[in-house]
């Protein structure tokens, strides 16, 4: 990867409100054309991180580079960046197209290329026949393609969007996920992206950033964050998840292997092996366990269902473990002949390939 | 059945409420009914006439009314249009302007003509006036209307500011527009009810004084109030209960003009309603 | 989001830069012009009369003396408790209060009755309530002199239906005083009221009602102390200009019933000519105005800490 790929550079990036931290020291980098999201609960830091970075917000310590060129104390006007509103701040009283025009103008682009520019991106959003409405005249998802028309039209370097989709109902929200990332490959504008929502950033996402408590917890794809979730935090923030406490033993030929207390032992994996006799928290996820008769269980988690809850598309069933914890099991609702368990069945647990993992906290 | 159900109903206070209005409206009802009474005596009824309300126009009295009309109409419009402007300001930096030290006490600089008693400011103002040199008259008048205008003119201009959600501006500055040009194409048509319902509001302020304006108006200028006290200090004549109406239908007027501005505006301030 | 949305959507900082200059219109403005008037007013207190208005700038005691002690004609006899002006300023105290209660009686149900209207209607009951507000006080004050006066549309009117026999003296009586302090300040007593009543939760109410209370006991035990800082804002804002009100007692109360506006009057505008002594008055009313509104200020910030 070269330098002029690097489209956001933060670097230990601090941002205080008197007393309070917001940002403690966050550093990152987006790369050319991504769709970068920025994922974590209320008050993770991540839209305080956004406003740094649109200049809304005055850094307090560490420095953001935009295409290696220090930000510094550059006000909002004067950043090639631009940000779609949580909730769109579209201009009341001018129009659809004098909205999208607005940025345009104080660029002193010339009126035949505003025209133009308009029109064009006004297509690309679908809201070409809407262009004299104004925004207290459309739905909320048009809002929001007017938002996102208006934040695109002066060619950014780099498109900010502060939660854009949360205002809307669930249906248009799924669609507009869709839609968003066609967009962003379009266009190929790098596209930074808040939310709280796990579901939304996997959905879109080229790679994320988990955020908590104004720091950031692991950066990398949908999958890595999913799938190799580096500490807790992150494994508990995204999805459901099962977390039991074990023992690690190194084999011979390095395999792991994850010993519970109740004897109960399954092989495991980590990016970082571990020592050897070393405690460690074990991760899985619901899906990723199935339920099976007792005598064909060969990792010795055995247990009692306690629960079982119809979600539709799957059943989940809580298993409360012989000598040891309550786990979450979750299968897929293959049809009426699908195997079913009842409250107070016993079962045993059989865990898919790779999918015990140790988390390094 | 419903009604007696109704947890949030008191008996007896829509008869308060009624009598409340009575109170308030008798009097002025009476007094535009009297102007067009078509009697010298104001007391006899004598049947229907527009005769006093001639009387303003082109009676004995007339040129004086006429005088004192044009100072309140020019003072009013000066001292709301000045008060309104600086106001505006006030109202960006204090609502938009974050938390700074001494805020509170700009709080209280700008309220401060609303909490002093009006004849405690007329007494300081006459005194500093005198005391500086500063010759009595319509200049001294106006000044004054400016200082005590603006509290009525930054309440509703913050009001309005506090309602409208500070993403807009900041949407406008990230779209390339300085701090003035978010102000002047983004906040300022956003907060023009507002603005007008200050203005309106300080111009009605203006045009009503009466305490402060006597007391440093100087002898040879007068202006409405001033001129009606004068008249009523000799008794209440028929052509003061004509120009009275008139002074009260305008006021009416123009707080309805304002109440249907502020009505109006109240929609579509909040990003994304 | 909550939280997060608080600190980064509600304040909006874009002014904060330019925030001096754009409030430098209002110190100039009211600093020059009422700040330093009412210092300067404190000096003259402070000062020496001259007769026919002004002041000599001598130090002098002589106006909070006169206020408090009568030293004779001369002014060389021994020093006796000046009642009069004593009286007067008790006398605006209890008129004020007295009008305030009456506002208060009026104003609080006027009010709640209001602001237990469905919303569009709500406005409009507001509006009406306000509209006299804005109409010139002196013409207000003026009609209210030509409604009561003895033989004036009202004692006329009360005559023709036979409910009295002969006119009721009203005018020119500390009763007329009071009906016109009451009916020049009513709206500022119905508006912080219906401000802190619209607010007010009426689950409370069923709660309440759930819990065996009744409707009164519903009234003083749960929405009169919820509603109280509406109550006491509504209470100051017509005490205080009650307090320094010049047009009711003048027009209304005739020349018996001398208030502290019309004594503060005489000594600029009127034959008493004494400017240092109206200075003093004006700033012992002042002071006190400043007394109520820093005990209402005091209590408010004691109130929200507590809450915090």
């Amino acid at each position: 990867m070269t330098e002029t790929s690097i489209a956001i550079d933060v670097r230990n990036a601090v941002k205080r409100f008197g007393a309070v931290t917001a940002l403690a020291g966050a550093s990152l980098t987006i790369r050319d054309n991504e769709f970068f999201t920025l994922l974590g609960p209320s008050g993770c830091g991540k839209t305080t991180l956004l406003r740094l970075i649109a200049g809304f917000e005055e850094i307090t310590e560490g420095e953001i580079l935009l295409y290696g060129e220090d930000l510094g104390a550059l006000p909002p006007n004067r950043r090639p960046i631009n940000t779609v509103f949580q909730h769109y701040a579209l201009f009341p009283h001018m129009t659809v197209a004098e909205n999208v025009a607005f940025g345009m103008r104080r660029l002193g682009w010339t009126k035949a290329d505003i025209e133009a520019r308009t029109l064009r991106i006004l297509d690309l959003v679908k809201l070409g026949d809407l262009a004299a409405r104004r925004p207290a005249q459309l739905s909320g998802g048009q809002q929001q393609r007017v938002a996102l028309a208006r934040a695109m039209a002066p060619r950014p370097k780099v498109l900010l969007l502060d939660e854009p989709l949360s205002a809307l109902d669930l249906k248009l929200r799924q669609a507009m996920r869709i839609e968003l990332k066609q967009i962003q490959k379009d266009t190929g504008i790098t596209f930074v992206f808040v939310t709280h929502d796990q579901e939304e950033a996997l959905t879109m996402s080229d790679r994320i950033a988990v955020m908590s408590a104004g720091e950031i917890r692991q950066v990398g794809t949908p999958r890595e964050i999913y799938e190799a979730p580096l500490d807790r935090f992150v494994a508990d923030f995204i999805g459901e998840t099962n977390v039991l406490d074990a023992t690690v033993r190194r084999g011979s030929d390095d395999a792991l292997t994850c010993h519970l207390t109740n004897g109960a032992a399954f092989p495991c994996h980590a990016s970082v092996p571990p020592e050897d006799g070393a405690f460690a928290h074990v991760l899985i996820r619901p899906e990723r366990l199935s339920l099976v008769p007792e005598a064909a269980c060969d990792t010795g988690l055995t247990g009692v269902v306690d629960q079982a809850v119809y979600l539709g598309t799957d059943i989940q069933y809580g298993v409360r473990l012989d000598d040891g914890p309550d786990v979450l099991v979750r299968a897929q609702n293959v049809g009426a002949d699908a195997v079913t368990h009842r409250t107070g069945d016993r079962v045993g647990l059989a865990i898919a390939p790779g999918a015990a993992r140790l988390l390094v906290d | 059945m419903r009604r007696r159900l109704d947890i949030r109903r008191y008996p007896g206070f829509l008869p308060v409420t009624i009598l409340c209005l009575v109170v308030l409206y008798a009097p002025l009802l009476v007094v535009m009914v009297y102007s067009f009474n078509d009697s010298l005596s104001i007391t006899r009824w004598g049947g229907f006439s527009f005769r006093w309300y001639m009387d303003i126009f082109t009676g004995p009295e007339s040129a004086k009314f006429k005088d004192a009309a044009w100072n309140s109409l020019t003072i009013a419009l000066c001292a709301a249009t000045a008060s309104t402007t600086i106001a505006t300001a006030a109202a960006v930096a204090m609502v938009r302007g974050g938390a700074f030290r001494g805020k509170a006490l700009n709080l209280a600089l700008i309220s401060m003509p609303i909490m002093v008693p009006e004849i405690v400011t007329a007494v300081a103002t006459l005194i500093f006036f005198s005391a500086i040199g500063f010759t009595l008259g319509y200049l001294s008048i106006l000044v004054a209307h400016i200082v005590f205008c603006i509290p009525f003119a930054y309440l509703p201009i913050a009001a309005r500011l506090q309602g409208i959600d500070g993403s807009y501006e900041e949407a406008a500055q990230d779209l390339y527009a300085s701090r003035f040009q978010a102000f002047l194409r983004v906040l300022m048509p956003l907060m023009a009810p507002g603005i007008l319902a200050g203005f309106l509001l300080a111009f009605i302020i203006s045009l009503d004084d009466f305490i402060i304006t006597n007391f440093i108006k100087g002898a040879g200028i007068e202006t409405l109030p001033t001129a009606i006290f004068g008249a009523v200090k000799q008794g209440i004549k028929p052509n003061i209960m004509a120009l009275s109406t008139i002074m009260l239908s305008v006021s009416i007027l123009i707080v309805t003009l304002s109440y249907f501005i502020s009505r109006y505006g109240r929609q579509g301030t909040k990003a994304g309603a | 989001m909550a939280g997060e949305l608080a600190s980064t959507r509600a304040v909006s900082r874009t002014f904060a830069p330019v925030r001096t200059h754009l409030l430098i219109p209002t110190w100039v403005i009211i600093g020059f012009f009422l700040v330093a008037p009412v210092l300067m007013m404190l000096v003259y207190s402070f000062l020496t009369k001259e007769f026919r208005g002004g002041v000599i700038w001598d130090f002098s005691l002589a106006a909070y003396d006169q206020f408090i002690f009568d030293r004779g004609l001369f002014g060389d006899d021994p020093p006796q408790i000046e009642w009069t002006y004593i009286v007067i300023f008790a006398r605006s105290i209890v008129q004020a209060a007295v009008a305030t209660v009456l506002c208060l009686i009026i104003g609080f149900p006027t009010a709640y009755f209001i602001a237990t209207r469905s919303p569009a209607t709500r406005s409009m009951w507001l509006f009406l309530v306000t509209v006299p507000y804005w109409v010139n006080l002196l013409i207000r004050t003026v009609s209210m002199k030509f409604l009561i006066r003895d033989n004036g549309p009202l004692n006329e009117a009360l005559l023709g239906l036979g409910v009295i026999n002969e006119p009721i003296a009203l005018i020119n009586t500390d009763f007329a005083v009071q009906l016109g302090l009451f009916y020049s300040y009513l709206p500022f007593m119905v508006l912080p009221i219906y401000a802190s009543v619209e607010r007010y939760d009426f689950a409370l109410s069923e709660a309440a009602a759930d819990l065996y209370a009744n409707r009164w006991t519903i009234l003083r035990r749960v929405i009169l102390p919820i509603v109280r800082p509406g109550i006491v804002a509504g209470c100051i804002l017509v005490f205080v200009p009650s307090l320094g009100a010049f047009l009711a007692p003048d027009l209304l109360g005739g020349a018996k019933n001398f208030l502290i506006g019309s004594l503060i009057e005489e000594q600029f505008k009127g034959n008493a000519g004494n400017w240092p002594f109206g200075a003093a008055a004006s700033m012992i009313l002042l002071s006190l105005v400043l007394i109520a509104l820093f005990i209402y200020a005091r209590r408010q910030a004691l109130r929200s800490a507590k809450a915090a």
